[in-house]
């Protein structure tokens, strides 16, 4: 234990030198960032997984002297399993990670924190407070509330919609009660919630269903752009395309490339970008190769795409 | 008299249920709900009825949901691909539903091989290719989805809603291949094979049966049903994705077991396993039509009605065998 210590203590006085001679920067000791992510499992976290693999090629060009691990995991258990690896086998001096929930996250990663490494949460808060070094996420919240909003300020008085939610989550349930309390005093009438698990075929179903229950929908809330796929899909099959109109959410380039068209079925999106991840995985990088301070939160907002701005938030290349 | 109390559990649960849609939405039996749940059965429909010969033959296979997603992904990338030279027309269409059948044949052989050639348990090569299957489709769309060319989508999207007149083509299919499974299994010689080597492989191999050959052949047959529910799932929204067919291996297997096969084999009801299809998809029909309970317990109303529908199966055998 005493060994390990004091060979943590040359690294950090080396790092210490390398900072503050940034002409050595070259011969500048190597610092290794681990980085742990869900796998791409939907089409949100596959976005998610590209922007991170993006990212961590760029920075290793950029910053010779940083070396990244990335590891995917399908489940709590195996992130667990991960994170430890890293920190075993790696020796890792910060940690970028995704939690893939929070409670069975928590401990491993306090004890990454305890054993004095820079963490950085992304995304999924961890359910102790005061962990992490650095706090990267999307505003669930803003995420409802921005599409109520639209909701709220585009439907006649007695506009019926529905909505549909994704797999049962703390997530989840933020963004539907931040919608409905956008929507609470104005005659919107939500018909009916059920749950898409953010999946098209899912989607699809539960659509097809809401369609031969209600003779009258205005608008559909499908909270993430592929439940929206399934959605249209659905609604085109029942012939009803001129009857309602449906917003997605996180911005997936075939819908955003169709608003930037003008198409009068999806007239908005609202975004929660994957790219979150770029910004946890850059923020942390500059910890360690600069001087400037990368401690506390930072949220990333929940904007509205409309036919005007949909342009910068394109991303041909990106598989989301 | 004795054969219809032993099968009327799952038809009484498929009964109860269209009469408790009905009498819960009035929706429930307009020809569009009829045509939304048959068509959406057809894909589990067809892997479930080839999945009866695997099972009814002492076997199983748990990667036949990983398969569908990875054949949609070859069949879409092969669209894809041949579309520059071939052009947007129903010969392209054709190579990728040739693709995807091909695939299933190919994927079946090799989950059968290892079976029976490898001598490895059923349920740890399926196992292994459900992971294989799964992670080369999410690798292939590089974590994101496979999307067939918007030109091509709409020239083959009538193949999922399409038909004659509300009766689709997925359901035509489906009840042909239900059709054809229910005579293949009690009058062709493959069928009596098959239950003969569920029952006991040792007599069926001294009566001259060559076991390996038919167990093969289950598998390869119930891969050509997973490229044909492919053939039918691929147009539908024209995409997949490391999501696609997730669980479709146990909602399969569901319906086979509330159909009336035998889990340990030997006894194999093609009929059977399509009501236990229909109840599987009634029931997540009626719980979206009616609002019975929180979505959340969706998945425990589901648990309760399966069990139900085997447990009432259960006692008429018993009663039966008496």
């Amino acid at each position: 234990m005493m060994k390990r210590r004091s060979l943590m203590k040359a690294a950090a006085l080396m790092a210490a030198m390398g900072i503050a001679a940034p002409a050595t920067a070259q011969e500048a000791e190597k610092k290794i960032i681990g980085v742990s992510i869900p796998s791409a499992t939907h089409g949100f976290m596959g976005g998610l997984n590209w922007h991170a693999q993006d990212t961590i090629e760029r920075l290793g060009k950029a910053y010779p002297n940083l070396e990244f691990v990335l590891s995917t995991a399908g489940d709590a258990a195996k992130q667990v399993n991960d994170i430890e690896d890293m920190m075993a086998t790696r020796n890792i001096d910060g940690l970028v990670v995704l939690p893939f929930e929070s409670e069975p996250l928590t401990a491993p990663v306090a004890a990454v924190k305890e054993a004095g490494k820079f963490v950085t949460v992304v995304d999924r808060g961890l359910s102790q407070e005061g962990i992490e070094d650095l706090y990267v996420a999307g505003d669930n919240a803003a995420f409802g509330r921005v599409a109520g909003q639209y909701f709220r300020d585009n439907l006649e008085p007695g506009a019926k919609i529905v909505v549909l939610r994704g797999i049962p989550t703390t997530l989840d349930n933020e963004r539907v009660e931040a919608f409905q309390a956008a929507l609470d005093g104005s005659d919107v009438e939500i018909l009916d919630m059920q749950h898409g698990n953010w999946n098209r075929d899912d989607a699809f179903a539960v659509m097809q269903d809401y369609l031969a229950k209600y003779p009258e929908i205005d608008a559909v809330w499908a909270a993430d752009d592929d439940m929206a796929i399934g959605v249209l899909e659905a609604i085109s099959a029942a012939d009803r395309q001129d009857e309602m109109w449906v917003i997605g959410g996180a911005g997936m380039k075939e819908i955003v490339k169709r608003i930037m068209e003008g198409d009068q079925q999806l007239p908005v999106n609202v975004t929660y970008p994957p790219a979150l991840i770029s910004s946890a995985i850059e923020m942390t990088a500059l910890n360690f190769v600069s001087n400037a301070p990368m401690t506390g939160r930072f949220i990333i907002g929940s904007q509205l795409i409309t036919p005007e701005n949909a342009e910068q938030f394109y991303y041909p290349d990106s598989p989301f | 008299m004795k054969i219809d109390l032993h099968t009327l559990g799952p038809l009484v649960a498929l009964v109860a249920l269209v009469i408790l849609g009905a009498a819960l939405n009035s929706a429930f039996l307009a020809p569009a709900n009829i045509t939304n749940v048959l068509a959406r059965s057809a894909f589990i429909g067809l892997i479930a009825v080839g999945m009866t010969f695997v099972i009814t033959a002492g076997g199983l296979d748990l990667s036949v949901g990983s398969m569908a997603a990875f054949l949609a992904g070859i069949a879409i990338i092969a669209m894809n691909a041949a579309l520059p030279g071939m052009g947007s027309n129903w010969g392209t269409i054709l190579l990728g539903m040739g693709v995807a059948v091909l695939g299933g044949i190919a994927a079946g052989y090799l989950n059968g091989a290892l079976v029976t050639k490898a001598g490895i348990e059923p349920f740890i090569v399926t196992l292994g290719t459900m992971g294989i299957f799964r992670s080369l489709v999410t690798w292939l769309a590089d974590g994101g989805t496979l999307s067939l060319d918007y030109g091509l989508r709409t020239l083959y999207r009538p193949v999922y809603y399409g038909g004659i007149g509300w009766i689709t083509w997925p359901i035509i299919v489906f009840a042909l291949i239900a059709f054809l499974g229910e005579w293949a299994m009690r009058h062709s010689r493959f069928g009596r094979h098959v239950e003969a080597i569920g029952s006991n492989d040792r007599v069926a191999r001294y009566s001259a049966i060559d076991v390996n050959r038919v167990r093969l052949l289950t598998y390869v047959l119930l891969g050509v049903l997973v490229g044909l529910a492919v053939v039918l799932y691929v147009p539908r929204l024209g995409s997949a994705s490391g999501s696609t067919g997730v669980l479709w291996e146990l909602e399969a297997i569901a319906a086979v077991i509330i159909g009336g096969t035998a889990l340990k084999g030997g006894r194999g009801r093609v009929w059977g396993t399509v009501v236990g299809v229909l109840i599987l998809s009634l029931i997540d029909n009626i719980l979206n039509l009616a609002d019975l309970v929180s979505p959340y317990l969706n998945g425990a109303i589901q648990g309760v009605i399966i069990v139900l529908a085997v447990v009432l199966q259960r006692e008429k055998r018993t009663a039966d065998e008496r």
